[in-house]
């Protein structure tokens, strides 16, 4: 059993832990997919401001070209996925349920698809502020799921100093395999990716983090540590490489960084308060990947699975790729596939439209079929205390739901720490009376948002 | 691409559920009774068995009529009809534990809103009841033994009809019904200070209610229900301390009127019952991990400040309903410590 050949370290309390179903995709290598005969990228595919088009109909585009520039420094710019021409700005939508405005490029169908002469200059010439610059310009944002911009993690505030960077590499949520493989795949670009971070900003300790399902993953890195430790020894640098317990939500930025450090974020604080950075493991990855290739983020790997879905596969995607075009390339749905996850299917969410374009957060589809869909009848709760032993943050979800329930929104915020939700879902997945807490918590949030 | 179906169904995430649902969790705590139940019937034979299905018919009707539609198959109707029956004597008139499972359901849950929304425990709160308008008929002890179709009492009395056992305690009457009673141990400790075996109370070998007879049997019952996560262990575990903590301390004292030591204590009457099915009643106890040990802390208190200075020779059902009320109190101040929050890293849910 994988628990016992790595070292296994003390997780969080709390958390649950549902059926993996990696197996479904787990020994897949990433492959490309064909190019889509058209691509849709929304403007706004990362957590700041929405992105300002600079092309219009008409305009003929090459993959990589810059299309749409950032707006001030929590955003980044974005890039034509595929050579072709501009067809049309227009509103379409988003994975979040939104229509949300985004840029129409038709594929030119003669066209292979070859990008053009590097944009990006070489790391090594790199201090802290060309990277972070070089950074925003490949529009790398975190493709763990959250998307923030990855170049305003790597500007702490001032007076913060960076003690560790950490890795997350546990990929928790069920299904998903897109982290694995990169792990596997591409062990040098993770740790390159690591490098650059750590010299540019003087970072000498590094920890990455993987769930012990992954044996082969951390097998992977830890060869490749072992051929680049010059490298690292060269900067003065150290990585330790880490197997976690397998439980949901070991990839939380909190639950993480308490595995590995034993220090808890305060609450309503920042990662950084703790000494710590953390950064996915596929964002530095792609960190690496726009200095090796020269070409900006315009493509990730996406795990497509489910038992709805004919072929599951690992697939390198171009941005804006449509959800039609995605499960063509997988042989597309079973008969009895009935719901299209976006992401994890603890946190992702459900898509009523196959049109909705594939976005860099987007670490997942998962297709479920009829039977796996949950259709069962809530009941009162019955205070058998379930939610409040599985949260990882240690709130008291019984109390909460009761609260939504009674549209008592601001005093789940004063007296029971709603903002501390990470709407992870764990309380949900155990509740024996179906009662949908996380829906409840997310719309309190959101009900407390249009009040504030 | 195979034809699409005609519409993608959209619900909130998460889109993966565990397998608890709350008709399996009641219907596991009622499989798991079967053991203690089928002890009681073999101890006391034919009228245990009457006296207990009197009262689960009593909560089933009660839970049909009165419930909300399509509550009774969540089994927890089923659960209160059997603890109830467990906790009457074996010779007690069918229509009168009837009565006590319509009370215990109507008041102690209907009247709340149903499962999940009363105070009290409701098999308790009918015992409660029974207690009050039978105090005769329920404290009328039938003993252990005998063929198992030989009546134990007046289990076919009739509402206004005299009964024979009941009314005028040994002097039975009816040519029919052959009985002897005998004190219950935790009776025999309290008034006539005599000690009962112990192998005899952890084995079921004594007089009692119907399910208060095999200690070893619950405890089973109630270890599978907290390896299945069904129960909070922390509420028996604290409630066994504590009594047990009284009975060393009577027992090292040489305390007279009392000599039953700790293991007569955790062994006698219905604590077992009480502690591992009745106070761990999910509804009715806390639902915080610190909370739960303070619950147990007070039905411990309570249950053993009953039988060693109080009226009665037997606690458990005062202990809990008491502490039942605390309940709501308990919960508000032991929230759980919040991630992030306090300035050392403390136990979240001790």
């Amino acid at each position: 059993m994988a628990l016992f050949t790595h070292e296994d370290r003390a997780a969080f309390s709390g958390g649950v832990h549902p059926p993996e179903s990696k197996e479904l995709t787990a020994h897949l290598p990433i492959r490309r997919m064909p190019f889509p005969d058209e691509v849709v990228i929304p403007l706004s595919q990362h957590i700041g401001g929405p992105s300002k088009p600079i092309v219009g109909p008409g305009d003929h585009v090459e993959r990589g070209d810059k299309i749409a520039e950032a707006t001030g420094f929590v955003s980044v710019p974005q890039h034509a996925s595929v050579t072709g021409t501009v067809k049309e700005i227009l509103r379409w939508p988003h994975p979040t349920g939104n229509l949300t405005h985004a840029i129409r490029i038709v594929a030119d169908p003669y066209s292979a698809q070859v990008a053009r002469p590097r944009t990006i200059p070489e790391w090594e010439d790199l201090d802290q502020a060309g990277l972070i610059a070089a950074v925003q310009q490949g529009g790398v944002v975190g493709l763990g799921g959250a998307a923030f911009p990855t170049h305003v993690k790597l500007s702490p505030p001032e007076g913060k100093v960076v003690e560790h960077l950490i890795l997350n590499g546990c990929e928790c949520e069920p299904y998903l395999t897109t982290d694995h493989r990169i792990m596997v795949e591409y062990p040098g670009r993770v740790l390159t990716g690591l490098l650059i971070m750590m010299r540019a900003m003087k970072v000498k300790s590094a920890m990455i983090g993987i769930e012990n399902n992954k044996p082969d993953a951390i097998e992977a890195l830890k060869a490749e540590y072992e051929r680049m430790r010059p490298a690292f020894q060269n900067e003065g640098a150290h990585v330790e490489i880490q197997g976690l317990t397998v439980r949901y939500p070991q990839g939380a930025e909190k639950m993480l960084i308490e595995a590995l450090t034993t220090k808890e974020v305060p609450s309503g604080g920042l990662p950084i308060e703790t000494g710590v950075l953390v950064q996915n493991v596929g964002s530095v990855a792609s960190i690496a990947e726009i200095f090796e290739t020269g070409l900006p983020l315009v493509e990730r790997v996406v795990t497509v699975t489910g038992r709805g879905i004919e072929r599951p596969s690992n697939l390198l995607v171009p941005i804006g790729t449509k959800l039609r075009d995605l499960f063509a390339a997988c042989g597309g749905t079973t008969f009895d596939a009935r719901q299209v996850v976006m992401g994890g299917p603890m946190m992702g969410p459900s898509q009523s439209n196959l049109d909705t374009p594939i976005v860099k957060g987007v670490t997942g589809v998962v297709v479920l079929p009829e039977a796996e869909l949950k259709t069962q009848e809530e009941y009162d709760c019955i205070r058998c205390g379930h939610c409040l032993d599985s949260c990882p943050v240690y709130l008291n979800p019984q109390r909460l739901g009761l609260l939504a329930k009674n549209h008592r929104y601001a005093d789940m915020q004063s007296d029971y720490h709603l903002q501390d939700c990470m709407l992870c879902g764990c309380c949900t997945y155990v509740c024996p009376s179906n009662i949908p807490l996380s829906q409840l918590f997310g719309a309190s949030k959101a009900a407390l948002r249009n009040q504030g | 691409m195979s034809s699409p179906p005609p519409q993608w169904v959209v619900t909130a995430p998460p889109h993966v559920k565990g397998p608890d649902s709350t008709p399996r969790i009641m219907w596991t705590v009622a499989a798991t009774l079967m053991p203690a139940l089928l002890a009681g019937f073999w101890v006391f034979g034919i009228s245990a068995v009457m006296v207990v299905l009197a009262a689960v018919i009593g909560c089933l009707v009660t839970e049909r009529l009165v419930g909300k539609s399509g509550t009774l198959t969540d089994g927890s109707a089923m659960i209160t009809g059997i603890l109830l029956g467990m906790t009457l004597p074996p010779g007690m008139p069918m229509w009168m534990a009837f009565f006590g499972g319509v009370f215990g359901l109507a008041f102690g849950k209907l009247i709340f809103g149903g499962l999940g929304n009363n105070v009290f425990n409701p098999a308790l709160l009918g015992r409660a009841f029974l207690q009050a308008a039978f105090p005769v008929a329920i404290t009328t002890w039938p003993a252990p033994g005998g063929s198992f179709f030989t009546l134990k009492g007046d289990t076919f009395c009739l509402p206004l009809m005299t009964p024979s056992l009941s009314m005028n305690g040994a002097d039975h009457l009816a040519g029919s019904v052959d009985v002897i009673t005998a004190a219950t141990p935790l009776g025999a400790m309290k008034f006539d200070h005599a000690t009962t075996g112990i192998m005899d109370l952890f084995l079921g070998r004594t007089g009692g209610s119907v399910g208060e007879t095999s200690a070893v049997l619950i405890l089973l019952g109630g270890l599978y229900l907290a390896y299945r996560g069904y129960l909070n262990w922390r509420i028996p575990v604290s409630i066994f301390a504590t009594v047990a903590l009284f009975g060393i301390v009577l027992a090292s004292i040489g305390y007279e009127r009392y000599p039953g030591g700790p293991l007569f204590l955790l062994g006698a009457g219905g604590l077992m019952l009480g502690a591992v099915y009745m106070a761990t009643d999910m509804v009715t106890s806390p639902v915080t991990n610190k909370g739960a040990w303070i619950f147990g802390l007070g039905v411990g208190v309570l249950v053993a400040l009953i039988r060693v200075w109080g009226g009665l020779s037997e606690g458990m059902m005062y202990a809990i309903l008491l502490m039942n009320m605390l309940v709501p109190y308990i919960n508000k101040k032991t929230q759980p410590r919040v991630f992030g929050t306090g300035l050392k890293k403390a136990e979240a849910k001790a």
